[in-house]
């Protein structure tokens, strides 16, 4: 083969090969990836009902209960308007606590109850995700959209199932 | 007092760079040898400065300066003197000094190591550094001054994050910078050969060396931030895919590849280009990981307070230095003659695939961490893009990767035959393939086909290593030849061969305790057992201590190998006094085989009963062991004599034409 | 030239990375002003802490300028910034009236104790709901009120004598300044 040739090859093997590479990645990419709803937009049918999705809010004071099997818990996430159930089989992560924002990570059972695979608390005491501090309503009509909070500035802790 | 000669040191260590960054860079086009030879003395200049800060901020630190108000916020009296000095780099505006000075003490290392080399060379380089520090210099002076005072000055620091009271993750920032930071020589090296116009063989043979202990810092660091996060976080994990953890592993995949482009270019002159690109490219990655970590762009667990106008300064600095190469590189670079030609089957093309492999990784993964950013950015939503996805891309790259190692090695360069190879690796083909089979039987590989396939690549890739050795060594004579072959001009083969063999290991240990590792989420009583991986965990209950700086609950656990007890575990829950977040402390067993976990959740009732977390984990200290063996491969290879006697290759001249003859 | 376009793809794909920066820097929350700015302060009523029985409410907001101080007392922030609040309290005249957010009612006062006392007066808002109406994502957090009770300022994070200096105090002379 020409040196030309061979050039020509390496070229068009090359493409091909990025192109493949491309698909495959983009592909990959779109079934695992996982958005982000607040209750709301749960409540409003807006989240998949089979896949795995986050969800974050506001865990609202009160609602933390342990399961008789001494691991479940299971607690309500809400943005002011709306609420939904959560439960988590598992160790919760040190900086979760009732009254603090929350991103959990599962899938919506049957039952309207989200089963949490993972509950990420990526912030420190002070502050809470940026995520869900957009999401999350006014408790009266004072204001709509509300400034999100400053990211944190510590590490944190990620507790999986 | 002290903190403001820091900071009239730092303004003096600006002033310096950027006398260092223009004087001598025109000296090396008017040919004014006076300027010229202004470079050594700037650089030593300004890393004596930044030093100097440096060292004024660690007193500060240590007398419990709390006027400053980075030690207020970063500090506290009770904290341990240890410590102290690495709260100086825990925060935003002390890593940034850090970093300016690793960057000023790689700029005097050249100006001292670099006897050998033309004066132009090292005038372009060294100007080339000072551009760069000038840009960390001006970011802290005008945004992150760390010297800033406070009034009124609080009676007491506020605690150091508990998780950075840790020697693991003390020392992990300094060795990643000296990684970031030492790409900046192979950077400024490739600058200066496209400012020259001329990039030949000796200008690979002089950044191979520098490149090669930038990267072992960075192979050290990142295997250091994984090791503390397993044992530190309490979750039993090791590898994120966190940004800030991307953002440290791309740079040190193009520095892999740099690394073989170097060799490449130094014995064939071939992918001059390919090696300038990369080389830009590397310090581009550490230089956006900075970005990545402190702009608040990206959300992250390790990230940086974070502050628009200081994402905004580094977005612009990042335009500057890597925009202006990548133009420098396509003005340059179509006129650098390629040299040498390669056939398809020869060591060149081996290395060029494993080269385009990591830089297509290196891609995917700036890919996954700039996702959630792309999808808000057209407005598709707001996602995360986790594990899963990351670790498809990892096992679609890495056999390829590994299949080519194994061969590369022992091909020829330029030319070799299809046959030839085949002839010397069809025997470590077949245990290979055997290996594979054998863990594929049920109970080794679990059901998952990944088993097989990593414990294949590992086996192949030591099997063909070993070959190349019994090669070598078949043509020395004896036990004294092959000594001889170690402590003479063969130490860069044993570096790769135990670099090489670190990959193994490292496959080994991230198939085994992905796939084997045991995770149970339980409750127990005080008395009550759990069997995790036939061992028995014995829970003795939980009391309540104090430490120096925090209260805890601390548990107490047996366990049992059989009948035989083999350790006792006393993991710990922590509530430090100077901030509310609690802590989980985890209890290990290491071993080389196994580590065993105990981690505590949280009191389940008033009777005792704690919810908590056994993990077995297998083989996870292959991980580090392997980023270890790549470490001390690299050491070796950076021992051989040839750069020891470089010097003696280099001919005087004005630019990198140095007429250095290609070693084949 | 194909050859010459080859060397231009860094520099094309880098641009295209830096123009998703930009846009991820802009993004940033804390470049967008708080919605509330230029609004009335939300109506509240809420006891106080130190006396359950007597109230604060939005009306004690009218009058005067104020500055409203969202704690609480295991937040780090809060108390390093709380030396800089007495002093303001003690020099300019302003009145500091405190949100305490989400707090256990005996640790708020410990604090108070032990570090002195900056506010006027301090509602105890205990299930955070009060602070929600007010944008309240974090602390510490303190807003500008005018005399007319309109939130003209939100600041977030920590007061010190730089911030004071610098951006609030120029504000609240501003608002002083104005019938």
């Amino acid at each position: 083969m020409k040196a030309r040739q061979k050039r020509l090859l390496f070229v068009a093997l090359g493409i091909a090969g990025v192109g493949a590479a491309a698909a495959m990645a983009l592909n990959a990419l779109r079934s695992n990836i996982a958005y982000f709803f607040s209750p709301s937009q749960v409540l409003a049918r807006e989240a998949p009902a089979d896949h795995v999705f986050r969800l974050g809010g506001l865990v609202e004071t009160g609602t933390l209960q342990r399961q008789p099997d001494g691991l479940t818990l299971t607690f309500v996430v809400t943005d002011n308007a709306e609420k939904v159930k959560v439960s988590y089989t598992g160790i919760l992560p040190d900086l979760f606590s009732e009254g603090r924002g929350v991103v959990t990570k599962g899938k919506l059972g049957n039952d309207g109850v989200f089963y949490a695979e993972e509950v990420l608390a990526k912030h420190d005491e002070e502050y809470m995700p940026p995520e869900v501090a957009a999401t999350l309503k006014p408790h009266s009509d004072a204001a709509k959209a509300l400034d999100a909070a400053q990211k944190a500035t510590k590490a944190s802790q990620v507790a999986t199932q | 007092m002290i903190p403001e000669i820091g900071h009239f040191a730092l303004i003096l260590a600006l002033a310096l760079a950027l006398v260092q960054a223009i004087f001598p860079l025109a000296g090396s086009f008017t040919g004014s040898r006076a300027w010229m030879g202004m470079a050594r003395p700037l650089a030593w200049g300004q890393f004596t400065f930044t030093l100097l800060a440096l060292a004024a901020l660690g007193q500060a630190f240590l007398t419990d300066d709390f006027s400053v108000a980075y030690v207020a916020h970063n500090s506290n009296s009770l904290l341990p003197d240890m410590y102290k000095v690495s709260a100086v780099w825990g925060a935003h505006e002390g890593s940034l000094l850090l970093w300016a000075t690793l960057l000023a003490a790689w700029g005097a290392a050249v100006a001292t190591f670099s006897r050998a080399l033309p004066l132009a060379v090292i005038a372009r380089v060294i100007s080339v550094q000072g551009m760069v520090s000038i840009g960390f210099l001006l970011f802290m002076l005008l945004t992150s001054n760390p010297f800033d005072r406070i009034f009124p000055m609080p009676p007491e620091g506020r605690d150091l994050n508990p998780l950075l009271q840790d020697f693991g993750l003390a020392i992990h920032p300094p060795m990643l910078y000296m990684g970031y930071v030492g790409f900046s020589v192979a950077f400024a090296f490739a600058i200066a050969a496209l400012i020259g116009g001329r990039l030949d063989a000796a200008w690979a043979r002089w950044s191979r060396p520098w490149t090669t202990v930038a990267w072992i810092f960075l192979t050290i660091g990142i295997a250091l931030g994984s090791w503390w996060a397993y044992y530190e976080l309490g979750w039993g994990g090791w590898w994120f895919w966190d940004p800030v953890e991307n953002a440290s592993l791309m740079p040190w995949l193009v520095g892999t590849a740099l690394i073989h482009s170097l060799a490449v270019t130094e014995k064939r002159g071939a992918f001059k280009s390919w090696t300038v690109l990369l080389a830009i490219s590397a310090f581009s990655l550490s230089l956006l990981g900075t970005f990545l970590v402190r702009s608040g762009v990206l959300t992250s667990v390790h990230a940086f307070a974070t502050d628009p106008t200081r994402g905004t300064f580094i977005l612009i600095f990042l335009c500057v230095v890597i925009g202006g190469s990548l133009v420098l590189y396509a003005w340059r670079a179509p006129s650098v003659s390629t040299g040498g030609g390669f056939t398809l089957v020869s060591r060149e093309s081996f290395l060029l695939a494993n080269n385009l492999l990591l830089t297509l990784f290196a891609a995917l993964v700036l890919f996954g961490t700039l996702a959630p950013l792309i999808y808000e950015a057209m407005a598709w939503g707001k996602i995360s893009v986790g594990f899963p996805w990351f670790n498809m891309m990892f096992l679609a790259v890495m056999p390829f990767l590994a299949l080519f190692m194994g061969i590369g090695h022992l091909a020829r360069w330029k030319q070799d035959e299809p046959g030839r190879l085949a002839r010397q690796l069809w025997i470590a083909f077949a245990l290979s393939v055997a290996v594979t089979a054998l863990a594929f039987l049920p109970g080794i590989s679990a059901g998952h086909a990944t088993v097989p396939l990593g414990i294949g690549l590992a086996a192949w890739l030591t099997f063909s290593h070993l070959t190349g050795l019994y090669e070598r060594l078949r043509h020395k004579r004896g036990l004294r030849g092959a000594l001889a072959d170690l402590t003479g001009n063969s130490r860069s083969y044993y570096g790769m061969l135990l670099a090489h063999l670190g990959v193994a290991v490292l496959i080994v240990g991230i198939t085994m305790v992905s796939h084997f590792g045991v995770e149970k989420d339980v409750r127990m009583s005080p008395g009550a057992s759990q069997e995790v991986a036939g061992y028995r965990f014995q829970f003795e209950g939980a009391q309540a201590v104090n430490g120096p700086n925090y209260r805890a609950h601390r548990g107490r656990f047996l366990v049992f190998e059989g009948d035989r007890q083999i350790a006792v575990l006393e993991p710990e829950k922590r509530a430090y006094l100077t901030g509310g977040m609690p802590m989980t402390e985890a209890a290990i067993l290491p071993g080389l085989t196994r580590d065993l976990y105990v981690s505590l959740g949280e009191a389940v009732d008033q009777q005792g009963d704690w919810a908590l977390r056994l993990y077995y984990k297998p083989y996870v200290r292959w991980i580090w062991l392997g980023a270890i063996f790549m470490g001390l491969g690299g050491l070796l290879a950076l021992s051989d004599r040839r750069y020891r006697t470089a010097k003696q290759r280099v001919q005087a001249g004005d630019t990198i034409g140095a007429a250095g003859t290609a070693r084949i | 030239m194909s050859k010459s376009l080859r060397f231009l793809l860094p520099l094309a794909l880098f641009v295209a990375l830096v123009a998703l920066l930009f846009f991820g820097l802009g993004t940033d929350p804390r470049k967008v002003p708080s919605p509330l700015v230029g609004k009335p302060v939300p109506q509240f009523t809420l006891p106080t802490l130190q006396d359950p029985k007597r109230t604060v409410s939005d009306a004690d907001l009218r009058g005067q300028v104020s500055l409203v101080n969202v704690w609480f007392s295991t937040c780090v922030s809060c108390r390093a910034e709380h030396r800089q609040l007495m002093a303001i309290a003690k020099e300019s005249g302003v009145q500091i009236v405190g949100l305490n957010w989400k707090d256990d009612k005996p640790d708020a006062l410990q604090m108070l104790r032990q570090f002195g006392n900056p506010y006027h007066v301090v509602a105890f808002d205990e299930d955070g709901r009060v602070g929600i109406d007010w944008g309240v994502y974090g602390a510490p957090e303190t807003f500008v009120i005018d005399r007319k009770g309109t939130i003209r300022y939100k600041q977030i994070g920590p007061i010190d004598q730089a911030v004071w200096q610098e951006t609030l105090r120029p504000i609240v002379d501003q608002l002083k300044a104005e019938s």
